[in-house]
């Protein structure tokens, strides 16, 4: 099971907070963040790099993007 | 649209400045400018400095001296106590002393948000009012204070800037232009703005349009603060900041290799940011010395205007 994260409806940097807070603290080794910006994709996607995590998918969903990511 | 105009306007609507300029005499021509927003920091006394510092700036980036101000208040009277409106005027009112300028009115409405800035008035003469206009090949790019206000921001906002960092943007933020703009009077400059909410190559990028130059950027010197770096690897990077690269990526072209982080600070909206002086190469080492030892210990010649391509920025 991945952890889902829905950062939708939020502006940065709550997003980058909630995805910080799941890598470091959840169990899950898979991670699922759900965002509705362009902005909150790039922040959160380099929030997961910077964190040695790797970003496997992303794609476009509803009027945001689902974001699939790794724990390093 | 078409604006009431006459003889007199030096600096008016038909090209984005930082304030208006009107000549009263050959000797003397007033600068105009306001500007207003809400808090960027949380303590009132703090949030008062910087929207006046961020007010007296458009009048130091014109060449000008401030003379008078007026307040702008909005604040929710039913929500919110008025310590903490005394508290933003009293800010306010110490930077303009500072700034030897005298607050002389104002107006306030009830608002469901605090809103505070300041319309200020400047003189200066009209043969030597300092526009975005008039750079020429040769010329140096001097940056008077660090990038990456904006960033430290919403690492702040996200409760990951220690005190330490906090204090220190702070005091940044609410730090006058004057010792800035006084020193630089004593050079021969061609053009001046300040690096507010576009960033560092948006403001840039409003200097070359319609310049015919072009301008070399070398983003290894430019200076930054070094935990904003650090929080831009982490992606806290304010939505500003994509937006500003985004309307002039067509005008900027970036080295192979740079990192990524650099390129963050070039675009990274800044509040009270410092002035960007474009003057005779010969003189940028010269007034940057000078900058030094008044004070402003990380001014730093950033770039150069060079022939074509017409109205690029390159960053290497």
């Amino acid at each position: 099971m991945a952890a889902t994260i829905d950062a939708r409806g939020l502006s940065c940097p709550q997003p980058v907070i909630m995805t910080l807070d799941e890598i470091k603290q959840g169990k899950e080794k898979e991670m699922i963040v759900l965002v509705d910006t362009d902005t909150s994709k790039e922040n959160v996607m380099r929030a997961a790099e910077s964190q040695g995590c790797q970003i496997t998918d992303v794609t476009p969903e509803g009027e945001g993007y689902r974001i699939a990511l790794t724990k390093g | 649209m078409v604006f009431p105009t006459d003889g007199n306007v030096l600096v008016g609507l038909d090209r984005a400045d930082d304030a208006g300029v009107y000549k009263v005499s050959d000797e003397l021509a007033l600068i105009q400018t306001v500007d207003f927003f809400t808090p960027i920091v949380d303590d009132p006394y703090w949030f008062g400095q910087i929207a006046a510092a961020n007010a007296l700036s458009d009048v130091y980036a014109m060449g000008g001296i401030p003379k008078t101000a007026m307040n702008l208040v909005a604040f929710p009277v039913k929500d919110m106590d008025l310590s903490v409106l005394r508290a933003v005027i009293q800010g306010g009112i110490d930077k303009l002393a500072e700034a030897e300028t005298v607050l002389i009115g104002g107006h306030s409405i009830e608002d469901k948000e605090l809103k505070y800035g300041l319309s200020v008035t400047g003189f200066v003469h009209p043969a030597r009012v300092l526009t975005k206009q008039n750079l020429q090949p040769g010329d140096g790019l001097v940056l008077t204070k660090p990038l990456g206000t904006g960033i430290v921001n919403t690492a702040i906002k996200a409760g990951m800037a220690s005190a330490d960092l906090t204090e220190s943007v702070t005091r940044l933020m609410a730090a006058l232009n004057r010792i800035a703009a006084e020193t630089m009077a004593r050079f021969d400059v061609h053009a001046c703005t300040d690096v507010t909410g576009f960033g560092l190559l948006g403001h840039l990028a409003e200097m070359v349009s319609g310049s015919g130059r072009s301008v070399r950027v070398f983003a290894e010197r430019i200076p930054v603060i070094e935990d904003a770096l650090t929080f831009a690897a982490m992606g806290l990077i304010p939505a500003g900041a994509y937006k500003n690269r985004e309307f002039r990526a067509g005008m900027i072209e970036v080295g192979d290799g740079m990192a990524r982080e650099r390129q963050d600070m070039l675009f990274d909206p800044q509040t009270s940011g410092g002035l960007l002086i474009c003057m005779p190469g010969a003189q940028a080492e010269d007034l940057v010395a000078a900058l030094k030892d008044a004070g402003l210990g990380d001014a730093a010649k950033v770039g150069e205007i060079v022939d074509g391509p017409a109205e690029k920025i390159r960053v290497a």
